[in-house]
């Protein structure tokens, strides 16, 4: 097994791609730039590809090997850079090398006249080595490592453009916003380290099913370690209360935000939660908080994003809706589901997003839909594509996400606690994912144009970003047909693949399959509710609204932003300006040197006296530095008080 | 024979007399001088004592002393030389090149 025993090689791909290209890319012209970084993670897909081949001709044993010791503490802290390949590893290293190659080659169309070419790329790659890590690890720590790299790499992507303003602040918003999850993650794994002794996923897995399940509302240690690995889940994958950052990071270049802001790194924290589902299945406290939170983003972005104007805006509120569709599925116990809905997310998110890049792009760089219209004809590839990802993400079947959506709302409608409530707030969510999504069409492809077209020349992208597209779309097509047996009652192949890591999907049976094709009838009505309530408002051509009432509300994202800049943010700037800076920097520690430094100061002036440069002076304090020896020597009582002893 | 006291005693006047003059005089050779004459001084304590005591390590010392004195003075004249071509002058009150 030349590529499993090798594993290191996928990951460090893109690593030496991003390092040549940050090191030398400066001098190269585009094309050879282009070659290292196609090259490297094109490499890294075709040996993620043999991975997958070998594992699956070793009878799917889930691989795990120990390459480097890393660090090692007392007598049971052992951290070492292991690797595992398993089911669940499988899925997300084809999604990240697949999808990350697809956007590779998309970007050399897209970025090939903006500048820093090459350091886009390295950065781009550095993402996928991280990302490849993230997903590879065997332990809680080398985890975090790749969970913090696509952080950074996060942060270095939305601020690539860092001469604006605007960029360099979201890039700060996504890092700092970011680093609050962090906080709550890594309490968790020293809880975790603290109850087990090792951060090793088989090592705390193996025990934990050993150990009785919390119950409803118990707060166990295991809870708590659930509930602050989910923290750090929410800033990754911006959930309630820490989606904030996700929008404004749309102020990248457009393929960052269909890579890690919707295809990868943002899913990062479902793919935690379903990593660790030995821990969740064993705190229902945990999961049904993971399962309320993931129920409400899906609602609540999707009537964020009702109204947005700003294409890829949309686009954003519409991944955080999606990722609380995910949250729902683990929270309900389908990790399945959610890591399927993860990979068909994936496609039509990507696809979606770097069609929107493809739009912006035709228009010259205008994001304002309401300076759009009428673009089907100028530019068919890319309003067919974008049309798939819409009918896609809308759940329209036979395409993917209707499938995944299916069975989560499927397995939320059986929840046993208030399963009901959460799955009509969920096909709620799915009318309202529908509408925005046609109104996304239609004020940038129906109607009339709104934008002088003497001046904006709309033309078609080029071949290497159009192909991508092609090829997302039917990706999004065919993603979901691994379920699509279970419709005449044959094998559900994705969950039965999974099945081994993730633990056994919903029990099957006549009724449950009866109650499940009654709702995806249901959810395909919602689906063409939306549908038909966009086409009759924005087809013929709309003009932008009055800001006014619940309208001003939601385009304003329910003033969340401001919420938190004034009971967080700004009592945060003024414990720094006025306790912080004031007090604590220019009273105590400046105040501190200087006072020294002053108080030095005065001595030596008072000193320095002594100093006179004459010689002679000099001899007299010899003399009577002489005579002081003396005295002490022969005075008792000097002797006594100077050294405590008498001689 | 000559007490002992009487030596200690000449010792302490050619001491004293070497203090005096090393801190009141100006002259840098005279000061050198006045340094030379102390060391003398405790040359004559030591041999003083070590006849006293009838041992012969006082007279040890002496020798030191005086091999110690020879290059001092070889080293202490050779500075004072540099410094009156310097300064044209041996008075130690101009030697203030460190002062403040």
């Amino acid at each position: 097994m030349p590529i499993l025993e090798t594993l290191w090689i996928i990951p460090l791909l893109p690593l030496l791609g991003s390092a040549v290209n940050g090191i030398f890319g400066a001098k190269w012209p585009n094309k050879i730039v282009n070659l290292v970084a196609l090259g490297s993670t094109g490499l890294s897909f075709v040996c993620a590809i043999e991975a997958v081949r070998e594992f699956v001709a070793s009878g799917q044993q889930p691989f795990r090997k120990e390459f480097v010791d890393w660090m090692a503490a007392g007598t049971d802290f052992r951290i070492g850079l292991d690797l595992q390949f398993d089911q669940l590893t499988v899925v997300m290293v084809l999604v990240v090398t697949g999808v990350g190659f697809l956007i590779h080659i998309y970007s050399t169309g897209y970025m090939a006249h903006e500048g820093g070419y090459y350091r886009f790329f390295s950065y781009l790659n550095l993402f996928m080595f991280f990302m490849l890590i993230l997903v590879l690890a065997a332990n809680y720590v080398v985890l975090f490592v790749g969970w913090e790299g696509v952080g950074l790499c996060s942060y270095l992507l939305v601020g690539f453009y860092f001469l604006k303003q605007s960029a360099t602040n979201a890039g700060n918003k996504a890092f700092i916003v970011n680093r609050i999850g962090d906080f709550g993650f890594l309490l968790g794994m020293f809880l975790l380290f603290r109850t087990f002794h090792t951060l090793d996923f088989n090592g705390i897995f193996s025990q934990v099913s050993r150990l009785p399940a919390d119950t409803l509302g118990q707060f166990g240690t295991l809870t708590i370690a659930s509930l602050l690995l989910f923290v750090g889940a929410t800033g990754k994958s911006a959930q309630i209360p820490l989606y904030v950052w996700l929008p404004d990071a749309m102020e990248g270049p457009t393929p960052v935000s269909a890579l890690i802001h919707a295809a990868t790194m943002v899913t990062a924290g479902v793919y935690v939660v379903a990593r660790s589902h030995a821990l969740y299945t064993h705190a229902p406290t945990a999961m049904y908080v993971v399962a309320v939170i993931g129920c409400a983003t899906a609602f609540f972005a999707a009537t964020i994003g009702l109204v947005q104007s700003d294409i890829k805006k949309v686009l954003a509120y519409s991944t955080v809706s999606q990722l609380g569709y995910m949250f729902l599925a683990c929270g309900v116990g389908a990790f399945g589901a959610g890591i399927f809905h993860l990979m068909t997310h994936a496609f039509f998110k990507a696809l979606l997003f770097l069609s929107a890049g493809s739009v912006i792009h035709a228009m010259g760089g205008q994001q304002d839909m309401w300076q759009m219209g009428g673009l089907w004809s100028k530019i068919k590839v890319t309003a067919v594509c974008m049309l798939a990802g819409s009918i896609t993400i809308a759940g329209f079947p036979p395409f993917a996400a209707f499938f995944s959506k299916d069975a989560i709302l499927f397995a939320a409608y059986n929840h046993e606690n208030n399963g009901k409530i959460l799955y009509a707030i969920g096909l709620l969510a799915a009318v309202l994912t529908s509408f925005y999504m046609f109104r996304l069409m239609g004020l940038t492809f129906w109607g009339q144009p709104r934008f002088d077209e003497h001046h904006v020349h709309v033309h078609e992208s080029p071949k290497n970003m159009t192909v991508p597209l092609m090829v997302l779309a039917v990706l999004s097509l065919v993603g979901g047909w691994f379920a699509l047996p279970a419709f005449w009652g044959g094998p559900n192949y994705f969950a039965d693949f999974l099945g081994p890591i993730l633990g056994g999907e919903m029990v099957g049976g006549e009724e449950a399959h009866r109650l499940e094709l009654i709702l995806s009838g249901v959810a395909v009505a919602a689906a063409t509710a939306g549908l038909v309530v966009a086409w009759r408002m924005y087809s013929k051509g709309a003009q932008r609204p009055k800001l006014e009432g619940a309208y001003k509300v939601l385009y304003n994202k329910y003033y969340v932003d401001e919420l938190y800049h004034a009971v967080v943010v700004g009592p945060l700037i003024w414990l720094s300006r006025n306790v912080l800076w004031k007090v604590m920097d220019e009273g105590i520690i400046d105040g501190a040197v200087n006072g020294i430094a002053s108080v030095s100061s005065a001595i030596g002036d008072t000193v320095r006296h002594t100093q006179s440069g004459n010689t002679r002076s000099y001899a007299v304090w010899v003399l009577i530095g002489a005579l002081l020896v003396f005295a002490i020597i022969f005075w008792p009582i000097l002797h006594l008080a100077l050294f405590g002893v008498v001689r | 024979m000559v007490p002992t006291n009487y030596y200690l005693l000449l010792s302490a006047i050619l001491f004293g007399l070497g203090i005096v003059a090393f801190v009141f005089k100006r002259n840098i050779i005279t000061i050198f001088m006045a340094i030379e004459l102390m060391l003398n001084a405790v040359n004559l304590a030591f041999v003083a004592f070590s006849q006293a005591l009838g041992k012969t390590e006082g007279e040890v010392f002496v020798l030191f002393v005086i091999v110690v004195a020879a290059a001092e003075a070889a080293v202490g004249l050779g500075i004072i030389i540099v410094t009156a071509r310097n300064r044209r002058s041996l008075n130690v009150e101009r030697v203030d090149l460190l002062k403040l």
